[in-house]
């Protein structure tokens, strides 16, 4: 039976643990309704060759913000269970979580938020804005971009099996020998995480081939460098760096899967092994990992700055150089991560200062925000919300972080809460309140209707007033010794905080839930909310140029570029002059075809990674070979590209510019 | 034409070409290199890892043998030599393909695969040797991570090979249509970077590893 099941067998399925089993249950009910009632209302045609089979960047986008929605409903429910049990298991009591499946839970926490949540949210944002920034039609490479998104949903998939066949890691989100190696860890919960990484790594990868390419070499008429919005910048950097580092990541977990599949001795105790070479190979993916979710969520800050402040981004060139230095040191810092590991003074001292130099950059653009709401005519908006809460909390915690840049300081507070809290306040406060802007900013922009305000405003302050009180206690309790992760609380006179941290937990769950209510409300009430200007916040940067939502080819003509801000300067000219540019010459535009391969190919990479982590040769075997054929099939094809006629063009350019001609009239009353 | 309506208007009058990209979208023939050369760039990195964790594990022998007992240097050089050779043949290919010459585009490739065959097949022999000898990667952290970093090499050659092997077929069926001889340059590009890789190799792991 090995041969053919591996080691796979009935006891993978957790029969004895009701909340596993449940939660199964659940999630497959789900999914089953779910896909009825698709396929009741006629809507699997226009899902599969509108979305599945799509090499559009809007659709793709909109795909991975989808994904990461997904998977933060479950890295909060590891979260909010996670809290619950450290304000149960206090002293006599123990809980209702035992040790083992404790450990599993925060160790798919924070692999879900890192990876499933936080990357698929930034890569859809540049998916669907960096394009239409730029003025062009598409990214360099349509279909490895969604070949790169299904690789993704491929490792989400892999992720969430281990909820119903077999566990999960019990080692922590980076899974670090030798707890991770097969003596301490034989299950196939390591396996897991590591097929998992490898599979959605690899997409990352393309993700980010795709995107320097797309930055570097396609952009419209006239868009110079300096022309370009700032979060198509902080892309650009974003992207570089998961080129240099993710590499890395993928050795990492390889020589780490060697090690565990076949006795290897790269990490472990004995064979001459050595377990620090993987705090430096992982670390030297994962402080780079930080500023990619970082960069990109900087650049949403800017451009809701400009755009909410009614001006221009202050110290645009700063902000460029600010971010291209941060993309430059965070390869500098990556020990500051165990400076308790013994590397010696003088290398801990050189990576403590390394680490606060990098705050230097990060000061700079604070200081571009601050002086870009200076003076200018600010609106209150959902999104300017996030940006000013971010302000307020990301500082505190960045200032945490130089605290802990400080090896003295950090041999103290190492591994306690403290650092537990410094994290969550620069990622929440920074990149998901960026992530919640962003949704509620572009939104439109993708769907045709704005987002309920009032709700947007409830949605922040439940984040904002949740994650304060959920982890500002946190760094109380670093100080009063809590280490992270304890499944039991030994010291009862913790436990206010520790109830204070679960209300606040429960917020941000209110929060979330507010978020689905919002988004259900909008569409209930979109008829009322319609953008048909395409332009609905007054913005300054080309994707407000087109409709929306835009043709699937953007722009009938790309756009020629004059000055800092492409589409402001446009817009002024148009309403001085009280005219739209002369009516170029349209001609028929020559695009991607939609393509399987994407979903096939991540068909064959979740079997073969199944197979990998059950040892279940014979089938990976033949996953790989399935992979291959479909590469070979695809490169067999001559036709990539379709033509959409001149006359379809042309009919929906002048329907475009009928609606700019009136909105132009109304803007220039209003001014 | 008043100089608001020329920026409203449709022409760049005399912006320079700069290659930046600055008069619209660059060609397929110039984008899809480039950004092949991304992906190889990815792909240095992570040879640099491996270089890193073999640099930092090559004495780390576990009182197994070292490398001075276990490497051949009259091997090895057969080894370079035939990866080198197969470069240059791999250029060849690429100019009988830019002449659009089928008969000698597909024996330069086919000598090119050829090669790169014998130096797997030594390499192969190299592996099955040691192993043989008690020194198989599970010997100690140094072992494997020898192996790890020239078979990591040698299975980018035998996807090199499969490559080669599917390119030939294709413009055989196909001929030399424009998209296929983009296909061939990133080929060759992909190539030539494992024979960079390679000579890296030779000098790391080899030369200094048989220093007396």
């Amino acid at each position: 039976m090995s041969v053919i099941f591996g080691k796979l067998t009935w006891d993978a399925i957790p029969f004895h643990e009701p909340i596993p089993l449940i939660t199964s249950a659940v999630v497959l009910a789900a999914v089953a309704a779910i896909a009825v009632w698709v396929w009741r209302n006629g809507w699997w045609p226009y899902l599969r060759d509108e979305y599945i089979t799509s090499t559009d960047h809007k659709r793709i986008g909109i795909m991975y913000i989808v994904l990461a929605l997904l998977m933060l409903v479950r890295g909060f429910a590891d979260a909010i269970m996670m809290r619950l049990q450290q304000s149960m298991a206090i002293g006599a009591s123990q809980g209702y979580l035992t040790p083992e499946h404790y450990n599993q839970i925060f160790s798919a926490h924070g692999t879900i938020m890192i990876f499933f949540v936080a990357m698929p949210f930034v890569i859809g944002f540049m998916n669907f804005v960096v394009p239409l920034q730029l003025g062009v039609r598409d990214v360099a490479f349509p279909t490895m971009n969604n070949v790169s998104f299904w690789l993704t949903a491929s490792g989400a998939l892999l992720i969430n099996l281990s909820l119903f066949i077999g566990e999960f890691a019990r080692t922590g989100w980076l899974a670090f020998p030798p707890l991770s190696e097969k003596e301490f860890s034989p299950g196939v919960g390591v396996d897991y995480y590591l097929v998992a990484l490898q599979i959605s790594g690899v997409g990352t990868v393309l993700t980010s081939v795709n995107f320097v390419t797309t930055i570097l070499k396609i952009r419209a008429p006239g868009m110079s460098y300096f022309r370009m919005p700032v979060f198509c910048w902080t892309s650009l950097a974003s992207n570089l760096l998961i080129l240099a580092a993710f590499p890395v990541l993928t050795v990492t977990l390889g020589l780490l899967m060697l090690d565990r599949y076949l006795d290897f001795h790269f990490f472990t105790n004995d064979g001459g092994g050595n377990s620090m070479l993987y705090m430096n190979l992982i670390w030297v993916w994962g402080h780079p990992e930080v500023y990619i979710l970082a960069l990109p969520a900087f650049g949403i800050y800017s451009e809701v700055a400009a755009t909410f402040s009614g001006k221009p981004l202050f110290g645009y060139r700063s902000m460029v150089f600010a971010t291209l230095a941060i993309c430059i040191i965070s390869f500098m810092v990556w020990l500051h991560h165990f400076f308790t590991m013994g590397a010696g003074a003088n290398i801990n001292a050189i990576f403590g200062i390394a680490s606060m130099v990098i705050g230097i950059p990060t000061g700079v653009k604070i200081y571009n925000w601050l002086f870009t709401m200076y003076g200018g005519r600010v609106r209150f908006t959902v999104p300017m919300h996030y940006l000013i809460g971010f302000m307020l909390t990301f500082v505190v915690g960045g200032l945490t972080g130089v605290l802990l840049a400080i090896p003295p300081v950090d041999f103290v507070v190492h591994n306690s809460l403290f650092l537990v809290a410094h994290f969550h306040q620069v990622i929440i406060g920074g990149v998901v309140f960026a992530l919640m802007a962003g949704y509620t900013y572009w939104f439109p922009k993708a769907f045709g209707f704005t987002l309920d305000e009032r709700l947007g405003k409830a949605v922040f302050w439940c984040w904002f007033i949740g994650f304060h009180l959920a982890f500002m206690p946190s760094y109380l309790l670093g100080f009063y010794g809590a280490t992270r992760r304890m499944q039991h609380i030994p010291d009862p006179s913790w436990a206010p905080w520790l109830h204070l941290e679960l209300f606040g937990a429960v917020i941000i769950g209110a929060g979330i839930v507010l978020t689905v209510v919002q988004l259900l409300y909008s569409i209930k009430t979109r008829e009322q909310r319609l953008d048909v200007t395409g332009d609905p916040w007054d913005g300054r940067t080309l994707e407000w140029l087109t409709l929306s939502p835009p043709p699937h080819y953007n722009f009938a003509v790309l756009p020629d570029v004059h000055g800092e801000e492409a589409y402001w300067t446009r817009k002024q000219t148009a309403i001085k002059m009280d005219q739209l540019i002369k009516e170029p010459d349209y001609q028929p535009i020559e695009m991607p075809v939609s393509t399987p391969v994407g979903v096939i190919c991540a068909f064959f990479a979740s079997v073969c990674g199944f197979a990998v982590i059950w040892h279940i040769w014979w089938l990976a075997i033949l996953g790989l070979i399935g992979a291959f054929a479909v590469f070979v099939w695809y490169a067999w094809q001559d036709e990539h590209e379709h033509i959409v006629p001149v006359d379809e063009v042309r009919t929906n350019a002048r329907e475009r510019r009928r609606i700019r001609m009136e909105h132009l009239h109304s803007l220039s009353q209003s001014t | 034409m008043t100089t608001e309506a020329a920026t409203i208007g449709l022409t760049h009058s005399g912006s320079e070409d700069t290659g930046l990209g600055h008069r619209g979208p660059e060609s397929k023939s110039i984008v899809v290199p480039y950004g092949f050369w991304l992906f190889v760039l990815s792909d240095m990195v992570l040879f640099s890892a491996l270089f890193a964790t073999y640099a930092s594990l090559v004495n780390a022998t576990d009182g197994g043998p070292t490398t001075n007992q276990l490497f051949d240097r009259t091997l090895v050089a057969i080894e370079t030599l035939a990866l080198l050779l197969s470069s240059f043949t791999c250029g060849l290919a690429m100019i009988a393909a830019k002449r659009k010459n089928m008969n000698l585009t597909q024996i330069w490739l086919l000598v090119t695969g050829l090669l790169g065959a014998v130096f797997l097949f030594i390499e192969f022999y190299e592996f099955a040797h040691m192993i043989g000898e008690g020194a198989p990667p599970q010997r100690s952290a140094f072992l494997s991570s020898f192996f790890t970093l020239v078979g990591c090499h040698g299975a980018h050659v035998t996807a090199g090979l499969l490559w080669i092997g599917t390119m030939m077929a294709q413009i055989w069926a196909k001929g030399f249509k424009e998209h296929i001889v983009r296909r061939l340059l990133c080929l060759s590009i992909f190539w030539h970077a494992l024979d960079i890789i390679w000579v890296a190799i030779f000098t790391i792991v080899y030369l200094i590893g048989t220093l007396p």
